[in-house]
Formats: C-alpha cells, structure tokens, sequence
C-alpha cells in the first residue's frame, strides 16, 4: 500500500502539472513553485542519491584507493602544511596541526559548494533538456555527493585528534548543529552561483579565482590572533565565522556568540538572496543550460 | 521583425481548476502557449540576426532590451485526450522540438497555460542518464528512478528488459566494456519498458542491427500503442501516417494546421510543392 500511495504522490508533484496562466504568474506563484521544486525534489531521493554517489565513483572507479585519494591527497596536505606553518609560525606542532586540519577539511567542503556551482546545472544539460525533473535534484545530488566527500576526508581528524592525544570533550557535539548550518550554506551558496553561472559563463572562473584569494585571507592556517589591530579581516569574513562553528568544538572549544550571530545573519541573507534568485529564475534555467 | 515590447500577446484568463476526476482521463491541454528566448552568445549580432533569419524557421524579434529573441511558440492551442495520436509535422526549426518540450513540462511558457493529466514521458534521447560506469543492471535501476518509478516496480520489470536484450550475464559489467551493438540493445530495451500514458517522442526510435530491427519494431509499436496519447514529432510521412491518427503542422512556431492527419499531410506537401 505504501507503495502505491508514494507513486500516487510522484506523480501528483511530476506528471500532473498545472501551469497558471501568466496573469496569475505573480511573485507568489513563483515562491510556491520554487518550494513545490524543493518539496518534490525531496520524494525523489532515491534517484539523487544514486546520481552523488555515481558521481564519486565515475572519478575513482578502478583505482585501488578509490575515494580515498581524496583522503590520502588533504592528508599529505594537511601534514605537510602544518609542520611548515608550525615552523614558520613558531608554534608547536600539535597546536597548529589539529586547528589546520579541521579548517581545512572544512575549507574544502565550503570551497567545492563555490568552484562546482559553475557546473550545477550546465553539468547536468543533457538531463535538464530531456525530462522534467524539480531542480533541486541535481542541488541535492551536488551536496550529497560533497558530503561524502567530507566523511571520507573525516578520518583524517580522528587520526590527528589520536595521533595529538587529544579529546575534545562533548563540546565536540556542538559542532553537528553547526555542521548542519555549513552544508545548508554552501548548498544554498551552490544554488546560487549555479543559477548565474547558467546566465552568465563567465562566472565559473571569477569564483574560481577569488576562492583561492579568499583561502589565504581566511584563518585556515594561521589563527586570528595573529591579525592583532586588524581583527576585522576575519571578523568581516563569512567563511571564517562558518569555519570556526565546527572547528572550535571539535578541538575542545566553544565558538563566540559573535560567531553564532554572524552565522544567522549570513544564513538569513543567504536563504533570502537565493530564494529569490530561484523563485525568479527557475523556469528560465531549461532556457539557458 | 517585429518590436516584442510593443506586442501585445494574447493572455488567457482559464479557469484554475477543470481537472478529471477519473484517473484514467489522460489529458494534455496547451492554451495560447508563447515560448520566447532570448539568444545570449556573444559574437556579430546583426551577423549572426541575418545568419539565424535566413537559417531557423522560427521568428526573431529584438526585446526592450535590444537582445535578439526567438519567437519558438506563439499562441499554441491544442487539446489532447486519451486515444489522440499527434504527429507534429514541419520544416526545421519550425518549433516541434520547444513544444515538446513545453508538453514535457522542461519549458514553461512566457505566456498561456499548459495542462497536463497523466504520466507523462518524454523519449527525446534514448540513451538519457546511461552511466557508463556502471552496470547494465545498475543503467536500468537509474533509468527507472529517472522516469520517477519506485524500486518495486523498476525491479518488476527487469526480467522483461533482460529478456530483450538478451545480454545475459554482461548486464553485470560496466557498460563501458559494451559494443556498440550491445549498447542499442541496452538503451533501447530500457527506453521503451516503463510505458507511460503519455508519450512524446522526438523523431521514431531506430535501433541496431538487422536481426535486432524487426525486434525493436514490434517493441517500439507496442510501446506506443500502450499508451493513451502519443505526441510524435518526425520528418518521416510514412511514419505519422501509420501511428498517428492526428496531425499538426507547425510553421516559425505556430500551428499553421490542425487536424486528420491525411488533410494535414495533404495540405503539407501541397504547401510544399508550391514552394
């Protein structure tokens, strides 16, 4: 029965459409429409997981690490960093270390939802130009893929965390909610640049410049303290604020309520600007892919 | 060429909900549907205006904005039920591939309305969503997800598709190691085993070698006839006119005739004799 009620449901969101008649297109048409696309998207999670998951092993099929390179490459990565910054910092090893690596496997999260929303849509023209599916499958399908990519990275800070001796206590807990807001903002993020990235080609390689730009000015490898006089440079910076809600309790700390503020305010006008960016332009992106 | 922001397109004003309360009622109704885009590529406009004209069969026109639009649909009107066979017919660039796109629901229009009752599927690329990665079995799970089936009815079916293709134990490598050969037979059997009620298709599926065509065909035919509507757009006469009843003839995106489909073709060909 069961069975029948959810295919029942399908088709009542896929199949049966009704398209209003432009006068009656108005703004909250299109917010229906674009939570409608979201909703549906949802009921289709079978199919979007599957797609994360292909796109994954379409990367690394018959490779011996397979999603582990990914793993093994942030690793060397993390390692190699930390002890020179360590050096260059003049700060110990296991302080610098463990704050680099849990910062950067959250850069790496955040920076993929921005360099690959160039290719959210374009990425997927063949299937956008031959069937109706909600948009939000292919947004779902992107952070799906992305979050399995951070679980694999994960190990790498359970490794240093036993490598350090370190133990973070439950505070660590406090970094799932915070976990949480990282994945909604880059998805949201990812949706956006995704929509202008289809109008406009030029985009994809602006983000990808100023991605690396905003890699150094954020602490990532170097801690804040260092800025001095100029805090402001992190302050003002929304990617440091949505780094430290889930670095600072995994290395045993408790984020500032500054960092929980700027999170909300970033999260408020990050779902108001790309919820009118996708209510606006839905319709248009089977247009421009 | 005429100035987009100075037309006055048609609106419609339809009542919202008319909708059959039979399931079985499969229905697909355009109303004064209008598709315009908008060309965005860069390089000589009034080039490329002069190239485009003389090229599509559909209508330029500049926007408010001075970007050069075309004009895929203008004012569609169609009414299907169940039992309608519709071949669209037409130069190209005359619009049948946007509309039906706009009954697939991958377009909305800019302005009129689309209604559309029933599961719809539309059969434009047959090899849609074939990862070659994975699997035949793996292909045939992901193509059913695609066309919205739950896992129950996906696994239902797949003794039919094996059974067609006849690949046997190869459904278990990644079709990357395929011929081509058992690629078609691949794609095709997927293709055509999750009937819908309502079918469009974009040009007659063809398929592989010459043992496999007369299997193919009689699939591909009793595909279509299982389904209670069948929009086909197609360059072959002989195919409309043996599987569709209706015929439309679209001309720069709009329908220049609608109706049997022997006084559709007639009027066609002798449009184009004159020509």
């Amino acid at each position: 029965m069961t069975a029948i009620w959810i295919v029942s449901l399908k088709t009542s969101l896929d199949s049966d459409y009704v398209d209003q008649p432009v006068a009656e297109r108005s703004s909250r048409y299109a917010v229906a429409a674009a939570w409608t696309d979201m909703r549906s998207g949802l009921l289709l999670s079978q199919l979007w997981l599957t797609l994360g998951w292909n796109d994954i092993l379409q990367r690394y099929r018959r490779s011996i690490l397979g999603p582990f390179w990914l793993t093994a490459s942030t690793a060397v990565m993390v390692i190699a960093l930390g002890v020179l910054y360590a050096q260059l910092f003049k700060m110990p090893v296991n302080d610098l270390l463990p704050y680099l690596c849990v910062g950067l496997l959250i850069w790496n999260l955040l920076s993929s939802f921005l360099t690959e929303g160039g290719i959210l849509f374009t990425g997927s023209e063949s299937y956008i130009k031959q069937i109706k599916l909600p948009y939000s499958v292919y947004i779902y399908r992107s952070a799906w893929s992305k979050l399995i990519i951070f679980a694999h990275n994960f190990v790498i800070y359970l490794g240093v965390m036993i490598y350090f001796e370190i133990w973070p206590g439950f505070v660590a807990l406090l970094a799932i909610p915070g976990f949480a807001l990282v994945m909604f903002n880059g998805a949201l993020a990812n949706l956006s640049i995704g929509i202008i990235s289809a109008r406009y080609r030029d985009v994809p390689p602006l983000i990808n410049s100023v991605v690396q730009i905003i890699f150094f000015v954020t602490p990532i490898f170097w801690k804040p303290e260092l800025l001095k006089s100029k805090s402001f440079i992190a302050d003002l910076n929304p990617i440091f604020h949505l780094i430290e809600i889930v670095r600072t309790p995994l290395l045993g700390g408790l984020p500032s309520v500054n960092n929980y503020l700027a999170v909300a305010l970033i999260t408020l006008v990050n779902l108001a600007v790309t919820g009118a960016l996708f209510a606006r332009f839905r319709s248009r992106i089977s247009f421009w892919v | 060429m005429t100035d987009l922001s100075k037309t006055d397109l048609p609106k419609t004003d339809l009542p919202k909900t008319d909708l059959p309360t039979s399931a079985g009622d499969t229905e697909l109704t355009l109303s004064n549907v209008s598709v315009s885009f908008p060309i965005y590529h860069g390089g000589s406009r009034s080039l490329k205006k002069s190239l485009l004209f003389r090229g599509s069969g559909g209508h330029m026109a500049t926007d408010a904005n001075h970007r050069i639009v075309v004009e895929a649909l203008r004012g569609i009107s169609l009414q299907l039920r169940a039992g309608d066979r519709v071949a669209l017919i037409g130069s190209n660039g005359a619009g049948k591939t946007t509309l039906l796109r706009v009954m697939a629901g991958i377009h909305e229009p800019v302005t009129g309305s689309v209604r559309c009752r029933g599961r719809i599927s539309p059969i434009f690329d047959i090899g849609l969503g074939i990862d070659s990665e994975i699997s035949g079995y793996d292909n045939i799970r992901l193509r059913g997800m695609i066309l919205g089936l739950t896992s129950e009815e996906i696994k239902e079916r797949i003794p039919d598709i094996v059974e067609f293709t006849g690949l046997g134990d190869y459904l278990d490598v990644p079709v990357r190691t395929y011929s081509s050969g058992m690629m078609t037979r691949l794609t095709f059997a997927v293709a055509t085993c999750f009937a819908p009620e309502i079918l469009l298709m974009d040009e007659w599926i063809m398929a592989g070698d010459a043992s496999f065509l007369t299997k193919a065909q009689h699939r591909v035919e009793s595909f279509v006839e299982k389904a209670n509507i069948l929009v086909l757009a197609s360059h072959s006469i002989e195919t409309c006119r043996k599987f569709c009843n209706q015929g439309v003839w679209m001309e720069q995106g709009q329908i220049k005739a609608a109706g049997p489909i022997d006084a559709v073709i007639g009027a066609y060909w002798a449009a184009n004799a004159v020509a």
